[in-house]
């Protein structure tokens, strides 16, 4: 066995951070910013773009209520609705909701689990930059007037070949593609890092709950995408190679595309809850100062409502005429999922009383969701039921259901997030005061804006209309709806000058301004490329708290080369070490021959014959063994 | 444009929270529970939730032991064990609802059938004699106190018969076949609107359910499968020579001339309607107008084009529509 | 918005060149996106008198005169106009007499042959004034902006349309390629229908 040099695995704290430093940094420049493999580095401008892509849908979101603030308006004409209502959906469901609790999962995961980086860094970077070129993608069409206008949903035979002509749902088809991809891309990702490279002692019971929440929205990324990328391939086909899937008069079926999408679309939302409920989890426990009661129930209830989610997608579909008997098995199902979500409501207000509440701005989130989150689900069981469904089904009703649980269940949690972890990411506190503004404003905009939306789908209005005529009377609710969006873009509009104010004045945060319990908050703020200098080894469920002051660590790991431990699935015992790629352009270009793939494919379908050699080369370039990287040649010649 | 016969018939507020037949009342009374139940949960746990975070605590650091764990753990298993209570209690009303409102209406039942186009309504009424039926477009009348089926139909893209006050929603999709039934309560003029996303003017794709009593009905049953009368005004004479020659009669059919198309709206008894346009406009001579001159300015994107019709061709026109009673 | 498109001019050398096409036919399918998508609803307004005496092919003409657009195809580019003239094709039983292009009473539409010519000018007015041995005259019956939507349409049928722009399957039993997968038939000039021809 060769001698490793004694300057590979230095003991004291200092050399080590050096030569972590060394060994972990990111290339400067551009470049360096192009190339990076570094989990946080491709987490942050996730973050970001997640966020711009968020402000976009709520602007799209703003000019359809000033367009309906009024009967009979003039602000959009019904082609520009349709347009804007489905980029409203699309940008929300597939290019923000999804992606940022993807892009702060990957971000925290890693420094969670006490880990220096995800599992597979360059497949990482190809995921974020696939998702930023379906972005990309799908709004310039929209701004070359090609955006999609049928619906984030795109039902056929109105999305189909023959009622929806033109180029403008090959791009919902081709949009959706992207982002699943990275979705994926980004579950892989997840699941990997979190069976295999937890620190030493963590096992599966110790890990944090939004560890957990994450695990279990993975395996639902993994089973749902694929559904609505196939459904979405199938109708391109019937649109560019006229086959038959959709087309009944050749023995295809329209309520096939509703039973493919939604089998997706139902775990969707569930995919873009799940995480908030991990945020919340680990936002209880700081702000009350004990663990979340209940760890065992806690776990077990998201591990329901990951598998359940699969079973209830036919309650959108309960017009279409389905048999009434099959019907009522997804009823059941709908209101039985509503019992771990209820179990986890309990278990953090047994935790609120049990604790000793501090009301930061985190903790205000929380509270908002409680409420907002909680009139949402109460609002689901009456949409569970058939006969009531069948009412409101397609009505403003259900536009109040779904944002009261998505901005209650996601947006609230995410912006308890944004302020409880924007000091860890950034070594700067966001400020309490605009904290406060933005939370109130927030609280009292969604409430005002959704609330009546109940009272108008009971009175009749149905969804994605343009417009309405006055002697409906449906006018007053919309105007005051329209009023609470203003109340909304201010609230956001807050957090944006929040975030720009603090990034540069807000104060310094330290390791653990919040006196969390785990295992993140051992680091500093910002956490340095390499997450930590020693891994740490853990001994029960809150590190911190538990073993407060010098937490045990792994010794003995080379430090002059991107190793990384990988440990064992159920009990994190140490089994093995990874060697971690340098940065590389690779995933970038890969990224963009995907891309050149899947825009061609939308015009012929000698776009694959274009694009798959690209992809392959790409591929090629990406999976080159490099031979030893320098740290290992410097060290083969000194040993000889 | 008088329409004196169902004059006397109130239009209704177009809303689900107004029954006018056994169905909707139903589901109105479940809806109800529902809410009343919802309503109650979420005062519990928002009064659970303020109560938890904002009462006084001694000063003492939180210790997790058995003191607090039993409370605890009663008070998380007696919530989810009243909220499956509850849920069940619903699973099993909602069951019986729906059973309730899907049963067969019986061999009395009057069949009607729908069809959705982008954007209007075909309504037939069938016979088992073919020269009994009726076509008309955009309003249906039924009798009250009578069940109703309908069966739903589509030519192009899915559409969604909703009469809120009448009946909850069924999908028409092409290819498919449903139906739904419902029984008028009370005699009143009440909207529906279509309620899946089916295009441009999927707004504006609106219809009137007409419940008069059965007498009523029968009569306009009746002028409905006549034929339309001969105009005897020279106007509306000339008007019927304009329909004859220019682009109407490639897309609208007027039983008893020979103007048979069945691409767009039935308009042989245009004038016995409320509306034009689906239900976007009152049917008034200056809307007929308007409507045939540039129906893009009222409803763009509708399949109907612009006509370019002079003056006096347009007023015997509409003159002579005016007459199809 | 939509700039015109301006082709690139001068190669940049043989390495760049394959990706500058690949690039230049992006570009073209993007740009063409403002019109290919544009729903113009309101149509066009009918224009004067056919005045250029070039566009008749033929002396004589059934029907009487009817005023008729002179402007060449307004919607060779756009998708939405060539789908509403198929719906048209079909609900005007133009598929009566050319069934779906194969013809039977009348010729055939999807072939290279044209008797009267293939530009939109002169379909247009084949539509709109009809022709000898059994073309109706559609002129007082159908608007010109419907006409010239047909006539987009009718093009379409051999493959002459752009294959962004052409429609794909309608949701009905299949009895043609789709015309945008229909490859281009070059017009071909021939000057006698069928009908009259000597048996």
């Amino acid at each position: 066995m060769t001698a490793i040099p004694a300057d590979a695995r230095p003991t004291d704290d200092e050399s080590v951070r050096r030569q972590l430093d060394e060994t972990w940094r990111q290339t400067p420049g551009l470049w360096g910013w192009l190339t990076s493999v570094d989990h946080k580095s491709i987490g942050k401008r996730y973050i970001v773009t997640a966020m711009v892509f968020f402000v976009l849908g709520g602007l799209e979101a703003g000019v359809m209520r000033a367009q309906l603030a009024r009967p009979e308006n003039s602000v959009l004409g019904p082609d520009a609705y349709n347009q804007f209502f489905t980029m409203h959906g699309m940008t929300m469901m597939f290019l923000f909701a999804v992606p940022v609790m993807t892009a702060v999962g990957l971000y925290l995961v890693p420094l969670m689990i006490g880990a220096r980086n995800v599992a597979f860094p360059r497949l990482n970077a190809y995921g974020y930059w696939v998702y930023l070129a379906g972005g990309l993608f799908l709004y310039i069409s929209f701004f070359l007037n090609t955006g999609p206008d049928t619906g984030w949903f795109s039902y056929v035979p109105l999305a189909g070949p023959e009622f929806s002509p033109g180029k403008r749902v090959d791009v919902y088809a081709q949009s959706i593609t992207f982002t699943e991809i990275a979705a994926l891309v980004a579950a892989v990702e997840l699941i990997v890092t979190i069976f295999k490279n937890r620190a030493p002692g963590m096992t599966l019971n110790r890990m944090p709950l939004f560890v957990w929440a994450m695990l279990v929205q993975a395996f639902m990324v993994l089973f749902a995408m694929p559904w609505v990328a196939t459904v979405t391939q199938l109708l391109a086909m019937d649109r560019l190679v006229a086959t038959h899937f959709f087309n009944p008069a050749e023995g295809g079926d329209a309520l096939l595309w509703q039973h493919l999408f939604w089998f997706f679309g139902h775990p969707e939302v569930y995919i873009i809850l799940t995480p908030g409920l991990g945020f919340v989890s680990m936002i209880v426990a700081t702000f009350t100062r004990r663990p979340v009661y209940g760890y065992p129930a806690m776990v077990l209830s998201l591990l329901s409502v990951g598998f359940l989610s699969f079973g209830l997608w036919v309650h959108h579909m309960f017009a279409t005429g389905l048999p009434q008997l099959g019907q009522s098995f997804f009823t059941a199902a709908s209101m039985m999922i509503t019992i771990p979500s209820g179990i986890q409501i309990f278990c953090w207000i047994a935790t609120i009383w049990a604790g000793r509440p501090r009301f930061g701005v985190p903790f205000l989130f929380v509270l908002g969701f409680v409420v907002i989150f909680v009139i949402g689900g109460v609002t689901g069981v009456m949409v569970a039921s058939v006969a009531f469904d069948q009412q409101v089904h397609d009505s403003y009703f259900v536009v109040a259901h779904f944002h009261y649980v998505l901005i209650g269940g996601a947006v609230f949690p995410l912006l308890g997030a944004f302020y409880y972890w924007f000091p860890k990411i950034t070594g700067r506190m966001l400020s309490e005061r605009l904290g406060r503004w933005n939370f109130w404003l927030l609280f009292v905009g969604v409430n005002l804006t959704f609330f009546p939306m109940h009272q108008l789908g009971l009175e009749g209005m149905p969804r994605r209309v343009y417009t309405y005529l006055a002697g409906t009377g449906w006018g007053p609710l919309n105007l005051l709806a329209t009023i609470g969006a203003v109340l909304v873009v201010v609230g956001v509009l807050l957090f944006v000058i929040n975030v720009a104010v603090s990034l540069r004045r807000g104060a310094l945060a330290g390791d653990d301004p919040w006196g969390a319990d785990t295992l993140e908050w051992a680091t500093s703020s910002p956490p340095p490329p390499y997450n930590f200098a020693h891994i740490p080894v853990v001994e029960g469920r809150a590190p911190l708290w538990e073993q407060p002051g010098e937490l045990p660590a792994v010794s003995g790991l080379r430090t002059d080369v991107r190793d990384v431990l990988v440990t064992t699935l159920l009990d994190a015992r140490p089994d093995s070490l990874h060697r971690h790629p340098p940065p590389t352009i690779w995933p970038l270009l890969t990224a963009i021959a995907t891309t050149i793939l899947f825009v061609t494919l939308i015009f012929t379908p000698w776009g694959a014959v274009i694009g798959t050699p690209l992809l392959l080369l790409t591929l090629l370039g990406w999976g080159w063994p490099h031979g030893r990287d320098h740290q290992e040649q410097r060290m083969v010649e000194q040993t000889g | 444009m008088p329409l004196t016969l169902a004059s006397t018939l109130v239009q209704q507020a177009h809303t689900s929270l107004n029954p006018a037949s056994p169905q909707v009342r139903l589901v109105d009374q479940l809806g109800t529970a529902m809410f009343v139940t919802a309503a109650v949960v979420c005062l519990l746990v928002f009064a659970a939730l303020l109560w938890a975070a904002l009462r006084r605590r001694s000063g003492a650091e939180p210790v997790a032991d058995g003191r607090q764990e039993r409370p605890m753990k009663t008070a998380v298993l007696l919530a989810t064990g009243v909220t499956t209570v509850i849920l069940f209690v619903f699973l099993i009303f909602d069951v019986s609802v729906g059973r309730s409102i899907t049963t067969n209406p019986g061999n009395d039942a009057l069949q009607i059938r729908v069809t959705g186009h982008q954007w209007w309504w075909e309504v037939q009424y069938r016979d088992s004699l073919p020269k009994n039926w009726a076509t008309t477009a955009n309003e249906i009348h039924v009798p009250v106190g009578r069940p109703v089926v309908f069966e739903l139909r589509s030519t192009d893209v899915i559409h969604s018969f909703w009469p809120p006050n009448l009946s909850p929603k069924r999908d028409q999709i092409p290819g498919n076949e449903n139906s739904l039934w419902f029984q008028a309560d009370s005699a009143g003029v009440y909207r529906g609107q279509c309620a899946e996303f089916c295009g441009h003017q999927h707004a504006k794709m609106a219809f009137l359910v007409v419940a008069e009593p059965a007498d009523q009905f029968e009569g306009w049953l009746a002028r409905q499968r006549d034929t339309a009368q001969t105009p005897t005004d020279s106007l509306a004479r000339r008007g019927k020579d304009v329909f004859m020659a220019a682009s109407c009669v490639m897309c609208h059919a007027i039983s008893g001339t020979s103007a048979g198309s069945r691409i767009g709206p039935d308009l042989t008894h245009l004038a016995s309607r409320r509306t034009l346009a689906a239900g976007t406009l009152p049917n008034t001579r200056e809307n007929l107008t308007g409507w045939i001159v540039d129906p893009q300015a009222i409803k763009p994107g509708v399949k109907m084009p612009p006509n370019q019709l002079s003056g006096p061709e347009l007023l015997a026109l509409v003159a002579y529509l005016e007459t199809l009673k | 918005m939509c700039s015109h498109y301006r082709e690139n001019g001068g190669a940049a050398g043989q390495r760049g060149s394959a990706a500058k096409h690949l690039s230049v036919l992006l570009i073209v399918l993007a740009l063409s996106g403002c019109k290919r998508e544009e729903r113009d609803f309101h149509g066009l307004p009918a224009g004067g008198t056919i005045t250029n005496p070039k566009v008749r092919e033929v002396p004589f003409v059934a029907g009487g005169s009817v005023p008729a657009d002179s402007r060449p195809g307004p919607y060779e580019e756009n998708a939405y106009a060539v789908s509403q003239g198929k719906t048209l094709y079909n609900q005007f039983n133009c598929s009566g007499c050319h069934f779906q292009g194969g013809g039977g009473i009348g010729p055939p539409l999807m072939d290279a042959d044209w008797i009267y010519g293939s530009r939109p000018e002169n379909i247009y007015e084949t539509i709109a004034e009809g022709r000898p041995n059994g073309m109706p005259s559609f002129g007082r019956k159908i608007v010109p902006d419907q006409i010239w939507q047909i006539a987009a349409y009718v093009r379409s049928m051999s493959g002459l349309l752009r294959k962004d722009v052409a429609p794909g399957r309608d949701d009905a039993m299949q009895v043609r390629p789709q015309e945008q997968s229909t490859q281009k038939a070059k017009p071909v000039q021939s000057g006698i229908p069928k009908s009259a021809e000597l048996p």
